[in-house]
């Protein structure tokens, strides 16, 4: 597994507001009961045209932005749908990290369940890296997750970004988190026992 | 119950195991549902790890998304993709002793439509499932939210699940609704005003003598696309609508049960003085027959204005967007977008795929036809749907004028299965998402009421239902 704590690397910019899951991850691609063949079908419809042929102009198949870690973003990204699709195949394209205004709800969950690093900042702070990236696709970013900061390397800026503690552990750790969560099970189950001897209506099938 | 205290909050507590931070809490899930294509990958992750399925009675699976609606019995499969996807949801609950409803069940539908009429959502309830659409349950006083994959494997092995806990927000909306306008305007409306950001991690409560008028099945329409405003959940307190809706749904009920269930609930709903993180306040005066005229549901007009421009928009970002949507779905700025002409018409989905919505469609399709060129389409929500309407008469009017009369599933909302647009083809359609390609590539989708849906099928063109029914009259 990548080492989350130091990422180092330059940056995709894709300054698309409300970027949804359907965009992201397509239909086409959902048809599958493991987790194969997502990188392929990454933002497919920004990245190819109807025939399959790569479209020179969408900043993914410029070849200065290979191999690059980070994706930037615009607000609301990864609205819409729940499919966890959308952060397998961003993982699997090779991103390790998000950076973008603010992050739909559940796509949140999802990436902090995949380790998929999401890094809020404020628009101006976005802009300014997506700006830097756009420039000169070699700048690089430095993401320092203990300390919770971004670094512009080409601008030497520096910006906090919020993670909560578990999230943030889950992230570096990579936790299993059914595993700490039956460490309650007693908890549970004495909790099961009340609820539905309070509420019997609750218990529908 | 302390005072102070917002409905969301009360759902919350009832639901809390354990605190785990200041931001999350273990949350008791009462039931979860599944479909077929986002829980595949939560069943192998169990199997990896030799986990059960810690309580199969709190769980109940659909095959909805990939099945083919095509008026055929029994319902057959083709894409050997999609078939893989029923077969595995079939092995997995078979081996898990959870409820399906498979491809040819009578009860087969789409949870949001099938979990309501089979009574199995009620008041103070908590209901997750790997769908961004249910907040839809809300419209019965339960907490309903979407979760993911990783999430759905968490709550089959615990039955709980860790919850980021939201914001509050309070909608009031007042005053009759005006002709020819229904909850779908309303919430089209209302996400237009907020934003498709403007609930992003806010728990929405809905109230106000508007929200009181609706029936419970207009507020699952309405519930049901508060997502679309990034809400988390979307809440109207239990009323005597609520209670005669889940009275009539839920048989398994006795009368005691029924009282005591009644007495239960009677706290299902927020203090007096509770207080809200934000607030808005809508006139129902200013509701309008709303269509979106873009690629994201906020990005949506009056059918009897203008399409914007650019100079309009708030933001540069808005600006930018609505740039991007316009050159997507081929409208010009300043054009009335009534007379838009359309291929094709969608009536069907969790948003709209309900009795009342197809007899809202009937009632205006009734000795009409469909006009020339379009491929109108009306998917039921369920297999009770189906029935329904056609004991009502529904399907006969619909099939008469033209209507394609389909088997129940999610279909054209967004396009898993062989029910897609071209590129190019522009969709009236009631479904709850305009995104890019969402109902096929290239595909240009226009949200609206299933009215202004059938007057979009009548007509061929995006239509203002108030004046198609004047004419009628």
């Amino acid at each position: 597994m990548t080492d989350m704590n130091r990422i180092e690397g330059s940056a995709v910019p894709l300054p698309i507001e409300n970027l949804d899951t359907d965009q992201i991850m397509p239909k086409q691609f959902l048809r599958i009961i493991d987790k194969a063949g997502l990188n392929k079908g990454l933002l497919y419809d920004l990245r190819f045209d109807e025939h399959g042929e790569p479209l020179t102009n969408c900043v993914l198949n410029h070849p200065a932005y290979n191999g690059a870690r980070i994706l930037i973003g615009g607000a609301n990204f990864g609205c819409g749908s729940s499919r966890e699709h959308a952060v397998w195949g961003l993982q699997q394209y090779g991103f390790d990290v998000v950076i973008a205004p603010s992050f739909a709800e559940i796509f949140y969950s999802n990436a902090m369940n995949n380790r998929l690093l999401l890094v809020q900042l404020d628009r101006e702070a976005v802009d300014l890296l997506l700006r830097e990236s756009t420039n000169d696709p070699a700048s690089k970013i430095l993401i320092d997750l203990e300390a919770q900061t971004v670094t512009s390397t080409t601008s030497a800026q520096v910006f906090k970004f919020p993670l909560g503690a578990r999230h943030k552990r889950m992230v570096i750790e990579g936790m299993d988190t059914i595993d700490l969560t039956l460490t309650v099970l007693t908890d549970i189950e004495a909790f099961e026992k009340r609820h539905f001897e309070r509420h019997p209506w609750a218990a529908v099938m | 119950m302390s005072n102070h205290t917002t409905f969301y909050k009360k759902l919350v507590d009832s639901h809390t195991v354990t605190r785990i931070d200041d931001q999350n809490v273990l949350l008791y899930v009462d039931l979860h549902l599944m479909n077929e294509y986002t829980s595949p990958q939560a069943f192998s992750g169990l199997a990896e790890k030799h986990r059960p399925v810690r309580r199969p009675k709190q769980q109940l699976a659909v095959v909805s998304h990939i099945i083919p609606t095509h008026a055929e019995s029994p319902r057959v499969i083709r894409d050997a993709a999609s078939l893989l996807q029923a077969e595995n949801l079939a092995r997995n609950c078979d081996k898990a002793g959870i409820r399906l409803f498979a491809a040819n069940d009578p009860l087969q539908g789409i949870e949001h439509i099938i979990a309501p009429e089979l009574g199995l959502i009620r008041p103070g309830m908590a209901v997750l499932c790997g769908d961004s659409h249910t907040t839809t349950y809300g419209a019965l006083g339960a907490l309903g939210f979407g979760i993911g994959t990783s999430e759905v494997e968490h709550v089959l092995a615990t039955q709980t699940l860790v919850y980021r806990v939201a914001q509050t927000m309070r909608i009031t909306i007042d005053g009759a609704l005006p002709y020819g306008t229904a909850s779908k305007d309303v919430i089209i409306w209302i996400i237009s005003q907020i934003g498709a950001q403007g609930a992003r991690g806010y728990a929405v409560e809905f109230t106000g003598t508007t929200i009181a008028s609706l029936s419970a099945q207009a507020r699952m329409t309405l519930c049901n696309m508060t997502v679309e405003a990034g809400a988390r959940a979307a809440l109207i307190a239990p009323d005597e609508t609520t209670f005669d809706y889940v009275r009539a749904h839920s048989t398994s009920l006795d009368e005691a049960a029924w009282m005591a269930a009644l007495a239960d609930w009677s706290d299902l709903k927020s203090d007096a003085d509770a207080t809200f993180d934000a607030e808005y306040s809508f006139d129902a005066r200013d509701i309008a027959p709303f269509v979106t005229w873009g690629t994201s549901p906020d990005q949506a007009m009056r059918v009897d204005a203008l399409v914007p421009d650019a100079s309009q928009q708030g933001t540069p970002e808005a600006a930018a967007a609505l740039r991007r949507a316009l050159d997507y779905i081929g409208l010009e700025s300043n054009r009335p977008i009534a007379g838009t002409p359309i291929d094709r018409v969608f009536i069907g989905s969790c948003t709209n795929g309900r009795i009342e919505d197809l007899r809202i469609v009937a009632s205006i399709a009734r000795g009409r036809k469909v006009a020339h060129g379009v491929r109108a389409m009306v998917v039921p929500g369920s297999g009770s749907v189906r029935r329904q309407a056609e004991a009502e008469g529904i399907a006969e009017i619909l099939k008469t004028a033209g209507f394609e009369w389909r088997e129940p599933g999610c279909s054209m909302c967004l396009a898993m299965n062989d029910d897609f647009l071209e590129a190019g083809e522009r969709c009236a359609s009631t479904t709850n998402r305009n995104f890019e390609g969402r109902q096929g590539r290239g595909g240009r989708t226009h949200l609206m009421s299933p009215a202004m849906a059938a007057a979009a099928a009548l007509t061929g063109k995006i239509t203002d239902v108030r004046s198609l029914e004047n004419h009628h009259d």
